[in-house]
């Protein structure tokens, strides 16, 4: 099959005006799930019974948490477009992908921390939960650092989505280590097979952060994609136009 | 106590709730602003490349 069609649609200066397009969307869609959520979560949700208001850390720490994996995965499946169809978009997506995914992963290890010091009454457990999560952000850090490793931005691209898909193997770890391995982490509240063990007015909140996150990570990701998408085609005819109108703006 | 006070109180956890959702901020706020600049960077760089191609075009 001929997938010379996909180049057309992955057209970089077609990307880039289609980011200048969606991004204010995207952040008015973002700040509303955000001012929702965050009502919900820290005035209307109702104080959980063993865990006080405490438990409120879980409408920053569960999203950061899920975001974490689904910005690995959305990274790793860039990368392997990138690796097989060698498309310059897929490369830019996947890269920009690396330092949302470590901030998120970042952000769930220390709200997991600052969780855990009040209701386990220690910062850090070695459990395979806080472990593997832990070596998430590993992948990112090295994923991040063979993209800056190489003087071939390409190159180093294609370098990073290698790693980035054999780290996949971590993520299902992630997800069924509470359930594989003992650990202090709690299993999880909310899953597609049962009924969520969560009240209704707590779970509403959490499923509205969650929306908010992952407008987030649309919006930020497709801000950063756009000075990418500068670098890459820095030589084409309509990036120097841009600069030309840039020029004569100033 | 009043309700205000009772909300940043958050039954005795503030340290912990306020430095999460702070954290969080910040965060998000940077992971905006930082590639926010860097574009508003590449787009003056590629207007200087302009300006200094033009200028080499008046000077040969």
């Amino acid at each position: 099959m001929n997938f010379a069609f996909l180049h057309k649609y992955a057209s970089l200066m077609h990307f880039y005006r289609l980011s200048h397009t969606l991004t204010p969307w995207l952040a008015a869609a973002t700040l509303a799930l955000f001012a929702w959520g965050l009502v919900g979560g820290l005035l209307l949700a109702p104080t959980d019974y063993q865990q006080g208001d405490s438990f409120r850390i879980m409408y920053v720490h569960v999203p950061a948490a899920w975001m974490s994996m689904f910005v690995y995965v959305t990274m790793a499946v860039a990368g392997g477009v990138a690796l097989i169809w060698k498309l310059k978009l897929a490369e830019i997506v996947s890269r920009a992908c690396a330092p949302l995914g470590a901030s998120f992963t970042f952000l769930a290890l220390v709200t997991g921390s600052i969780w855990g010091k009040p209701m386990w009454g220690t910062w850090w457990v070695w459990d395979a939960r806080l472990t593997s999560e832990l070596i998430l952000l590993f992948l990112y850090l090295g994923v991040i650092a063979l993209h800056g490793a190489l003087d071939d931005r390409r190159a180093g691209a294609r370098a990073g989505a290698v790693l980035a898909l054999i780290g996949v193997v971590n993520i299902p770890i992630i997800h069924f280590s509470v359930e594989w391995w003992s650990t202090l982490h709690q299993g999880a509240t909310v899953s597609k097979f049962s009924k969520p063990s969560i009240h209704i007015d707590m779970l509403i909140p959490l499923l509205v952060m969650i929306s908010a996150f992952q407008c987030y990570f649309a919006w930020s990701l497709l801000v950063r994609v756009r000075s990418e998408i500068l670098d890459y085609d820095r030589n084409a005819s309509w990036v120097r136009e841009l600069g030309r109108a840039q020029e004569a703006g100033r | 106590m009043s309700a205000l006070q009772a909300f940043l109180h958050m039954g005795g956890y503030a340290p912990y709730v306020w430095t999460s959702y702070g954290l969080a901020a910040v965060l998000l706020i940077f992971n905006i602003v930082l590639p926010r600049r860097a574009e508003q960077a590449a787009l003056r760089r590629l207007a200087r490349r302009e300006a200094l191609g033009e200028s080499h075009d008046t000077a040969s």
